[in-house]
């Protein structure tokens, strides 16, 4: 056993991490320079920065009073939990992760990729981390200004709210939730990417799959990224009629429990990845 | 020793088979390609393209095995830095400048920004695209494409090269460049690994030939030797002498032979034979008579493009 073990960590320690590291660098610099600054990526702007635009109009036309701070703190975590997690980060990783891979077997340019001195697994994960930090770049900058100008407007007692009231945990548990939904949400459509010509049928079966989740048993609740991220809601939202099903909280779980559950199921689900990129053949002819 | 040697100097195929499907690619093929250069030769839709993608590792086997230089494309890292493929797919990563393009390429080779650049600049004036490199590739021409496609594949110094219809696209005066530089890249012990339909082109700078139609190697091996194998198809010979009417009639009257033609500037004769060793001795019999002064001898049609046209056909038939 003792020697298994060490044989392992030799093996480990002696495989070639630093050339990987500057490999996924570099891949992931290149993926992020197309994922960003792309006109095809203007929809995912779009997608991120609607609600912003609203919140702006909304702090623009409605006269702010602090006893109006509880709704806003409402029309905030309804924009978060029926928004982002539910419309916009799902479709943002879906134009940003099925790209990735399909997007460049129907361009027919992953050969120059796949004929490069990089491990598949090496090249699958910097994409991953490519699309990931768009992602998140995107989201996360929506969503820090989504909280400034909910609360901007009313003053110092919006930012005593934010710095030194609920507003903290709240903004802290927001800026969890977006990276670990577009990590969620990436991993998800990046093997389906991989397992389907067009992703877009079975993102559309994976969004009603999120939607009736809730009502599912306790152990299919674990496969699904908004089940743990509904756990990490910092404000309950009195859901009614069907968007009850969206907030309702069957089960209560720990925040932390949540979060290494949901990494927990994106490890797995890349690892599934890899597996499928290792066995990957280049056949245009046929997409 | 030897197989050990041989193996880490050899491109290895043994009884491998490709499967699209229920789609012949490839069947059965068992090959052991030295350094040189190599054709592949068949018809459109033969396994060509196949064989090279199993090399790359960009298809995989059904059954079988491969190697390159004792290398397989599972490990990445080390097979690709002796390998470059020049693919006939005509697409890029979107975005780039031919520059960025051969760049981005090195850099994932792991190698530090200095070494890229010069390597970059090297691969860029070996197929003289040097001044048109800032370009965006989209704005390039097929012709253009196909040296930046070159550029790439040969810009890490690989010890194999296998090109896909690189002179595809190409206007005269490049494929001549192309096939100097291929020419020098064998010379320099290179294994070059070349498919093309524009045969008597690549004919010239070719070591041998593979042929493969409908998924079944044909033949393989020296061009000389492999048109020599092919013994039914009668063999043409030019003669150039200076009574070559003489030298036609008299090999018509001791020979099989089964065709005659004078060259065009009646200072010789293409003769064709079933049988050419006996073909060769008769020749020489009739030169020490001294009657007819024989200048030179040379076989008309042991290229790569005669082979392909006994053993295959135009229509890919022939066998």
């Amino acid at each position: 056993m003792a020697d298994t073990v060490g044989s392992f960590s030799r093996s480990f320690a002696q495989q070639p991490w630093a050339l990987w590291r500057r490999q996924a660098g570099r891949l992931t610099l290149i993926e992020v320079r197309r994922n960003l600054f792309s006109w095809k990526a203007s929809w995912i702007y779009f997608l991120a920065f609607v609600p912003t635009l609203l919140i702006f109009i909304h702090g623009l036309v409605d006269r702010h009073f602090v006893e109006g701070i509880s709704d806003d703190t409402n029309v905030l975590a309804g924009i978060v939990q029926f928004y982002y997690v539910r419309l916009g980060i799902f479709f943002g990783c879906l134009g940003i992760f099925s790209r990735l891979i399909r997007g460049e077997m129907i361009e027919r340019s992953l050969h120059f990729y796949l004929l490069s001195p990089v491990r598949r697994e090496i090249l699958l994960l910097s994409k991953f981390a490519a699309g990931s930090i768009s992602a998140v770049l995107l989201f996360e900058t929506a969503m820090v200004a989504n909280i400034a100008l909910m609360y901007g407007p009313f003053g110092a007692a919006g930012r005593d709210y934010v710095f030194h009231g609920a507003g903290l945990a709240q903004s802290e548990a927001y800026l969890v939730i977006v990276p670990l939904a577009c990590l969620g949400y990436g991993a998800v459509f990046l093997l389906l990417s991989m397992m389907f010509k067009n992703p877009t049928p079975a993102a559309m079966l994976v969004l009603g799959w999120e939607a009736i989740n809730p009502v599912l048993p306790s152990v299919l609740q674990k496969i699904s990224v908004a089940s743990y991220l509904r756990h990490l809601m910092p404000v309950s939202i009195p859901g009614e009629g069907i968007f009850a099903l969206l907030t309702v909280e069957t089960e209560p779980v720990s925040g932390w429990a949540a979060a290494l559950g949901l990494l927990l199921l994106i490890a797995v689900v890349l690892t599934y990845s890899c597996y499928r990129m290792r066995r990957l053949e280049i056949r245009y002819t046929t997409e | 020793m030897t197989d050990h040697a041989t193996l880490h100097d050899r491109i290895q195929f043994e009884n491998v088979s490709k499967f699209y499907g229920e789609v012949l690619g490839v069947n059965k093929v068992t090959l052991s390609i030295p350094p040189g250069v190599t054709t592949l030769v068949g018809p459109n839709g033969s396994g060509k393209t196949t064989l090279m993608n199993l090399m790359t590792g960009l298809v995989q086997a059904s059954s079988g095995t491969i190697s390159v230089l004792g290398l397989s494309p599972g490990n990445a890292t080390e097979f690709f830095r002796a390998v470059g493929y020049c693919t006939q797919f005509d697409s890029f990563p979107r975005g780039l400048s031919g520059w960025q393009f051969v760049f981005d390429s090195l850099m994932l080779h792991g190698m530090d920004k200095m070494d890229a650049f010069r390597l970059t600049v090297e691969a860029l004036d070996r197929v003289q695209l040097g001044d048109s490199a800032g370009w965006p590739i989209a704005s390039y021409s097929k012709g253009m494409r196909q040296k930046i496609r070159l550029a790439q594949s040969i810009a890490h110094h690989p010890r194999v090269l296998i090109l896909d219809e690189p002179l595809n696209g190409l206007d005269p005066m490049a494929r001549a460049e192309s096939l100097a530089l291929f020419e020098e890249l064998g010379r320099q012990g290179m294994h070059l690994i070349i498919s093309s339909h524009i045969l008597d082109e690549v004919d010239r700078i070719s070591d041998r030939v593979v042929l493969i139609t409908g998924g079944y190697l044909i033949a393989e091996g020296n061009i000389h030797q492999v048109r020599q194998e092919v013994r039914d198809k009668p063999m043409q010979v030019l003669i150039r002498c200076d009574h070559p009417e003489l030298l036609a009639s008299r090999m018509f009257s001791i020979n099989h032979c089964v065709e005659a033609r004078l060259h065009a500037d009646g200072q010789g004769v293409f003769l064709r034979t079933g049988d050419i060793d006996q073909f060769y001795s008769m020749l020489n019999g009739i030169a020490a008579e001294g009657v007819i002064k024989i200048n030179a001898v040379a076989p008309a049609d042991d290229d790569a493009n005669a082979i392909y046209q006994y053993l295959i056909g135009s229509d890919g038939s022939a066998s």
